[in-house]
């Protein structure tokens, strides 16, 4: 285990490994996806009250779920490449940070557009509204850490820092956020009591959160590959690939 | 150790008191910035009373703000950040040293200010006192989370506008808590709860951010 993690902060290592696994990860993506969506959008029923409008929670709810799922990745790559100094958690960061930003956008928005039939209005300054445009621009942050700062590994580690401090304020952000206002409807799903949701609109939603999840390490892998190619330019291996292509 | 923390503020608060002008600029930053909002507003006593909390800590959020980029940038440029590096006592406690004669610099001004302010914004009379101790417990705590940021553009061009990108979300929570505290008291209601969580916030800042603000110096040093 330790041997493997060992070889795999290898830059070169990585970018053999994770070519073996990137066409299996979208190959299982766009299964689950196809599923998922299928599912949710054509078999499961139609909401009492909200109708067809609340299918909408089949992206919207695992694009939420991944904003902060892949916020916590970054802050623990950035720990990572802190405290060893990998590169390869370096790029993890970096690439954590885009990524991330377009599940929070996308979440943003699939809530909106769910917002303007069933509240009435595209935005409200609701809570979890609120904290997930914080999120967004926490996002935005790290970006532009790396736009600001021209050197790519001073960059990294800056928006690592930034990762962690994220990472201790983002519940203290929630928290202050929700006591402040409250509209959205609470938690629908808790592993641990019974879900308040029927299983039949239940299980798509699952099988979203899972191919979402799937996307996120595909699209992790094939930018941390770019990012790599990128990085090590100039070093004989990725000449190599390059020549050879 | 203490005796290094305590040379560390004398020292930053001799070379302020050497600038005595630099002083007033966080100050007048604030009054003119509060006398905008009438203007922009309304000059309606009433509407501008029931805002007057939101306005004066989104003011004192910027104000923290643009006085945050100086900080470091001076003893950074001169060398003085890496002879406190190199000194045996810990870096992080040295730095602390120089965040709070930040904020006795910048903050203890706001503090005379405000309730200027305040009745000039036409607040309610009992929100003034609520709102006194507010910048007492939050001034600080937008210094130590600013310093952050200010540690970690440093030594970059163009660090300026990143830093309120990467600070002011990092500020909600406080301006939550404060500008609530005020509007509740000026309702007459309880305002414990959220003085109680400043206060929380201020002990971790003072715990952690020192950790953090040395972290992101030496990698801006480096």
């Amino acid at each position: 285990m330790w041997k493997f993690l060992y070889r795999l902060s290898s830059l070169k290592y990585y970018y053999e490994w994770s070519g073996k696994w990137v066409p299996w990860l979208l190959g299982s993506t766009a299964v689950l996806m196809l599923v998922g969506l299928y599912w949710g959008l054509v078999v499961a029923p139609s909401d009492y009250q909200q109708g067809e409008s609340y299918r909408i929670i089949y992206v919207h709810v695992p694009s939420a779920w991944m904003s902060m799922f892949v916020y916590v990745v970054m802050a623990g790559a950035g720990f990572i490449a802190i405290v060893w100094r990998t590169k390869l958690s370096e790029i993890v960061v970096s690439e954590c940070a885009v990524i991330g930003a377009m599940f929070t956008a996308l979440a943003l928005v699939t809530g909106m557009l769910w917002g303007k039939p069933t509240w009435g209005t595209y935005w409200q300054w609701d809570a979890r509204l609120t904290s997930e445009l914080i999120l967004l621009f926490l996002y935005f942050g790290i970006i532009a850490v790396h736009s600001v700062i021209e050197e790519s590994r001073t960059a990294a580690r800056v928006a690592s820092i930034l990762a962690i401090i994220g990472v201790i304020n983002i519940p203290i952000i929630h928290y202050s956020v929700t006591w402040w206002s409250s509209l959205h409807q609470p938690n629908m799903l808790l592993v641990s009591k019974t879900p308040s949701v029927h299983p039949s609109m239940l299980y798509p939603l699952l099988v979203m959160a899972t191919a979402f999840q799937l996307y996120f390490v595909s699209l992790l892998f094939i930018r941390m590959r770019n990012a790599i190619l990128h990085r090590e330019r100039l070093t004989s291996w990725v000449q190599d690939i390059s020549t050879r292509n | 150790m203490l005796g290094a923390f305590i040379s560390i503020i004398q020292r930053d608060l001799l070379l302020a008191y050497r600038r005595r002008a630099d002083l007033m600029n966080p100050v007048l930053f604030y009054v003119i910035v509060a006398t905008l909002f009438p203007l922009g507003v309304s000059p309606d006593a009433e509407f501008l009373g029931r805002l007057a909390p939101g306005l004066v800590w989104v003011t004192t959020l910027l104000a923290a703000l643009i006085s945050m980029e100086s900080i470091f940038r001076q003893d950074f440029e001169d060398g003085s950040i890496e002879q406190l590096l190199l000194n045996p006592h810990p870096f992080s406690l040295l730095i602390l040293g120089k965040v709070v004669a930040h904020w006795l610099i910048t903050g203890v001004p706001m503090l005379l200010i405000v309730p200027v302010m305040a009745m000039l914004l036409h607040m309610p009379v009992q929100a003034v006192p609520v709102l006194w101790i507010t910048i007492l417990l939050g001034t600080p705590i937008l210094s130590l989370i600013g310093a952050i940021g200010a540690a970690l553009t440093a030594g970059f061009r163009g660090g300026g506008v990143l830093l309120g990108l990467l600070v002011l979300p990092l500020y909600v929570p406080v301006l939550i808590f404060a500008s609530s505290a005020v509007s509740a008291a000026a309702d007459g209601l309880a305002v414990s709860g959220q003085l109680a969580m400043l206060g929380s916030g201020l002990i971790l800042a003072l715990v952690l951010a020192p950790l953090a603000i040395s972290a992101s110096l030496k990698i801006s040093m480096s």
